[in-house]
């Protein structure tokens, strides 16, 4: 059992960070976390041994997300989309330094937000967690070539969302 | 303006390769092409530029939620410990089930006792339930290397105040040097409906641990000193003044009397109960 608690506990925080992030609520996401925590336990003899655990992490907690998600919409009980309280020490946070980016930052947050939920947890996975492309992927269970239209989707959606556009820029082609 | 996407007939930028320069994941190989082809074309630089800009904005803002401390729920150590719980409970319940279908209506009643997974706690009366949960907290957090205790020894006028309040108790905490166990801190755990209940560690030089679990107890009458012991962890407890006790150890019956002793006289300031040794 310790090298589950080993190989496991060093990416619970990023665990909690996307979990957060896609539900904007400190307890749902703990919730979300544990329910994740205990399948990987539960599962941990039927992972890869040369398989990435961070990766598998995700995965189970990205499973969990959807599963609860259905759920929820089922049952018809309101997530809270936002935690004013959170939010607001994040944007103090993040603004410290520099005021301006502490504008872009809530702008950023509340954007997210209004995306679609695939096309946020493309964008959370590869540009906050450092996903690759191809892990992405398998976390989500989908081909590659969807992940990175859902980023590029997403990213215009989301600037366009910021800069209070509304046409979409110029986009390019996706070759491959 | 036929070919936008080529650059200098060599393969044209794709939009895979804008969304590989916004994260910074371009091959090296590819880079110069797709840097050249952006300074050509002011429009896309510009959405690669803004897109980069919220992408650093989204790791600033949610940076600091990996700095948060990781609540005890959300550790690996406890979730492990509750399904080994969950797993022997179950194992004794088939057990029991099979034992019960066996031996038929009339002998069955003597498999009642198997139904916990304590077999030797399982004589139900007051203080079972509370060892069985002694027990687990005991398991669940001995083990744990960088948080065993919430508050640590260094704040014990704090702890005490802070554990008493919870418990609505006031509490006192046993000193055990003079059997070899130094108190390292305390934590606060969800107990009964009742309220919750506390556990103190304490640990032998040689990093061997102690808890003593406490928590209210509706039994006034009191009981005597019992013993229990599961899966190699000992416990003694009892209960007096609508207050439940259990000292728990991976040691001998005789040594972990000696703490119970103590611990009693400490808590009580008088004379043991009557013991059943």
């Amino acid at each position: 059992m310790s090298d589950v608690a080993s190989l496991v506990e060093p990416h619970i925080p990023a665990l909690r960070r996307y979990a957060w992030a896609l539900l904007r609520d400190d307890h749902a996401a703990d919730d979300l976390v544990q329910d994740c925590l205990e399948r990987a336990v539960r599962r941990w003899h039927l992972r890869r041994r040369d398989g990435n655990v961070r990766a598998w992490l995700f995965a189970i907690l990205h499973n969990q997300f959807v599963s609860g998600h259905r759920q929820r919409r089922r049952r018809g009980v309101a997530v809270p989309l936002d935690d004013a309280t959170a939010a607001a020490a994040l944007y103090a946070t993040a603004g410290a330094d520099d005021p301006e980016l502490g504008v872009v930052c809530r702008d950023v947050l509340d954007g997210l937000a209004a995306l679609s939920e695939e096309q946020r947890a493309v964008i959370l996975l590869i540009a906050v967690e450092d996903l690759s492309y191809d892990e992405a992927a398998r976390v989500l269970g989908v081909p590659i070539g969807t992940v990175m239209s859902r980023l590029s989707r997403g990213r215009d959606r989301l600037r366009s969302y910021v800069d209070g556009e509304t046409d979409p820029r110029v986009r390019l082609r996706r070759v491959k | 303006m036929s070919g936008e996407l080529d650059f200098g007939g060599g393969p044209p930028v794709s939009e895979d390769d804008i969304q590989a320069a916004i994260d910074g994941r371009l091959a090296p190989d590819r880079r110069p092409l797709v840097e050249s082809w952006l300074s050509a074309h002011p429009e896309a630089a510009a959405r690669v530029g803004a897109c980069r800009r919220q992408r650093e904005a989204l790791r600033a803002v949610l940076a600091p939620r990996v700095e948060l401390p990781i609540p005890s729920r959300l550790r690996v150590a406890h979730i492990a410990a509750s399904r080994r719980a969950a797993l022997r409970l179950r194992f004794w319940r088939a057990a029991a089930a099979i034992l019960l279908f066996a031996a038929g209506a009339a002998g069955g009643w003597t498999g009642r006792s198997l139904l916990s997974p304590f077999g030797d706690v399982g004589n139900a009366g007051p203080g079972t339930e509370l060892t069985r949960d002694a027990i687990a907290a005991h398991r669940t957090y001995v083990v744990e290397m960088r948080h065993p205790v919430e508050v640590d020894a260094t704040q014990e006028a704090h702890l005490v105040q802070w554990l008493s309040k919870r418990l609505g108790h006031q509490l006192k905490v046993p000193d055990l040097t003079a059997l070899g166990y130094r108190l390292i801190g305390g934590r606060l755990l969800p107990g009964t409906p009742g309220g919750p209940a506390a556990q103190m560690m304490y640990q032998e030089e040689d990093g061997h641990r102690l808890t003593l679990y406490l928590r209210a107890d509706a039994d006034d009458h009191g009981t005597a000193f019992r013993y229990a012991d599961s899966g190699g962890v000992a416990a003694f407890y009892w209960v007096d003044g609508g207050f439940g006790y259990a000292v728990s150890a991976a040691v001998d019956r005789r040594t972990l009397l000696r703490v119970a002793e103590t611990v009693y006289r400490e808590c009580e300031g008088k004379d043991l109960p009557d013991a059943s040794r």
